[in-house]
């Protein structure tokens, strides 16, 4: 089955969660639809969504919750069926 | 007498770092500066006499690491902390351990950082000082029987804030009781998360009002003002252009506003660079307190242009154990101040972040201009911490001609590599509302929204 990367569009601090005591928004073998959000990016504290661009299974991440991050740093990666 | 310190530790970065370094030197004190590894090479590092690592770009692991600034202050000798503003600035636990280290801390005392850092408790402690408040809750609310109560007495719209908020965050707006019961659980969550503290507290939404702020200095003994700053131009509850003094209030007014600021800070026994914050209806000339700022503030320029007072001097003279040098007759008001905050965001994409990498800098100047900055060319502006840059702040004998002098001043402006809100205030300093010098809080959004840029 192939596989998506998902790509950083933006430098800062990836953020798997929308609070710290919140529940993450996705964990591997999540089913995901396009919109869904997989986590957020912060830059210069404002936060951005990061969606899926494709329906899936969440395979696996490649960064951990509150890593900096580079634009077009892989983040995680989307099985598609 | 042996000085308290010879040696100070900056515990911030930006432009306030290189403000606090520029401050220190002239008072003849070893500087030192701490940065992340997203800060290496930044100007406090240059201008410091010795820069120290203290961990990752994540503020979380760096410059608001406690441990990691208590080590570095311990192993350069440092005898004191200036927490700057943001970050640890008004965390009373980090004050504690920096006193309980055998530093001194440059601020406050823990104690008034709690009380009026606690911004039901601050509410509390004006009301007792005889300084008019929002009409809203005493304290903070528990149930929504109460709030509903409360609410009904006195009027909606009502804005329900964290008690442990500040800076704009934290606050939910309520316009019916059916929206009051919607939104109290939630913003009690959402206080917690943020905050850690669930606490919040009920006040009247005043529509138009201008955001007025007194500045003061005290030594636990004795306490001055400087006058006010208007700082009515916000966006998201974020300050872009400040002045002082305000436009819009006779002497009387400003007496009587800057009575009120002297009183709430005596009650406290103030010690060190404070501001207290007032919301200004002008229509019936009424003050109200809404919160005190236990530190320096991002905009403390522009009361240094109108008063000559060094406030960060100031503050690092009564850390050292001075008295407070200044009587209240010795501060006079001379001309007027605007400062405009360069910040790394692009306002044609709704404010959207810009780091980067600035590849030339042309800096104002001038007579009557000031450019308080991280900048220089070839550095980095990363992505990690507030998009502040810079401030270029102007004086001149009355407020046309600082506008006068602004408005060239920006056109001198120049920042090749990095978008920022320059065009912006190119265009507020032609504005003709802004010229006229009719602002209120709710201004910048509305003007936005007519006016695209």
């Amino acid at each position: 089955m192939p596989q998506i990367e998902v790509l950083s569009p933006l430098p800062g601090i990836f953020y798997r969660q929308a609070a710290p005591d919140a529940p993450p928004y996705v964990t591997e073998g999540s089913r995901v639809r396009v919109g869904d959000v997989l986590g957020l990016i912060e830059v210069m504290k404002q936060f951005s969504e990061v969606s899926a661009e494709v329906d899936g299974a969440v395979l696996r991440f490649a960064v951990g919750n509150g890593d900096a991050v580079e634009p077009g740093q892989t983040l995680l990666f989307i099985e598609t069926p | 007498m042996k000085p308290a310190f010879d040696t100070l530790l900056v515990a911030n970065r930006g432009e306030i770092a290189v403000r606090i370094i520029r401050a220190a030197r002239e008072l003849g004190l070893r500087t030192v500066a701490v940065f992340s590894d997203a800060d290496a090479g930044s100007l406090p590092t240059r201008l410091a006499d010795q820069a120290v690592p203290i961990g990752p770009a994540q503020a979380g692991k760096s410059y608001l690491n406690v441990a990691a600034l208590l080590n570095a202050a311990r192993s350069v000798g440092a005898g004191a902390i200036h927490p700057g503003y943001g970050f640890l600035s008004e965390n009373a636990a980090f004050a504690e351990a920096v006193t309980a280290a055998g530093l001194v801390f440059v601020g406050p005392g823990a104690a008034a950082i709690r009380t009026m850092g606690d911004k039901a408790a601050a509410r509390l402690a004006a009301q007792r000082a005889g300084v008019a408040t929002v009409p809203g809750s005493a304290g903070a609310v528990d149930g929504i029987e109460e709030a509903l109560r409360i609410a009904g007495d006195i009027g909606y719209p009502v804005l329900i804030k964290a008690s442990a908020g500040g800076g704009g965050r934290g606050i939910h707006i309520a316009g019916d009781a059916s929206e009051l019961r919607q939104e109290l659980g939630r913003a009690q969550a959402q206080a917690k998360a943020a905050f850690g503290d669930a606490a919040v507290y009920l006040e009247r939404f005043i529509r138009q009002a201008r955001h007025i702020e007194v500045q003061i200095l005290g030594d636990g003994k004795r306490v001055v003002h400087c006058f006010e700053r208007e700082c009515s131009l916000q966006r998201r509850r974020q300050k872009i252009w400040e002045e002082a003094p305000c436009a819009a209030i006779d002497a009387a007014t400003r007496q009587a506003l800057c009575d009120s600021a002297l009183a709430l800070a005596r009650a406290v026994d103030y010690s060190g660079a404070g501001t207290l914050e007032y919301l200004y209806d002008e229509d019936t000339r009424a003050f109200f307190f809404i919160e005190m700022n236990t530190r320096i503030q991002v905009e403390h320029p522009v009361t240094e242009m109108v008063t000559g007072v060094d406030l960060v001097k100031e503050m690092l003279r009564i850390a050292l154990g001075e008295p407070l040098r200044l009587q209240q007759s010795d501060i006079a008001l001379r001309g007027a101040a605007i400062e405009v905050r360069i910040n790394a965001e692009n306002p044609a994409r709704n404010f959207m972040p810009c780091p980067g990498t600035l590849s030339s800098l042309q800096v104002p100047g001038g007579p009557g201009v000031r450019f308080d900055s991280m900048l220089f060319p070839g550095c980095r502006v990363p992505a990690f911490y507030d998009s502040l840059l810079a401030k270029l702040i102007v004086h001149d004998e009355n407020r046309p001609a600082a506008l006068a002098r602004l408005e060239r001043a920006l056109d001198e402006l120049g920042t090749e590599g990095l978008t920022t809100t320059q065009g912006l205030h190119q265009k507020l300093v032609r504005d003709p509302q802004v010229r006229a010098g009719q602002l209120h809080t709710g201004f910048l959004e509305a003007w936005l929204a007519a006016h695209p840029m």
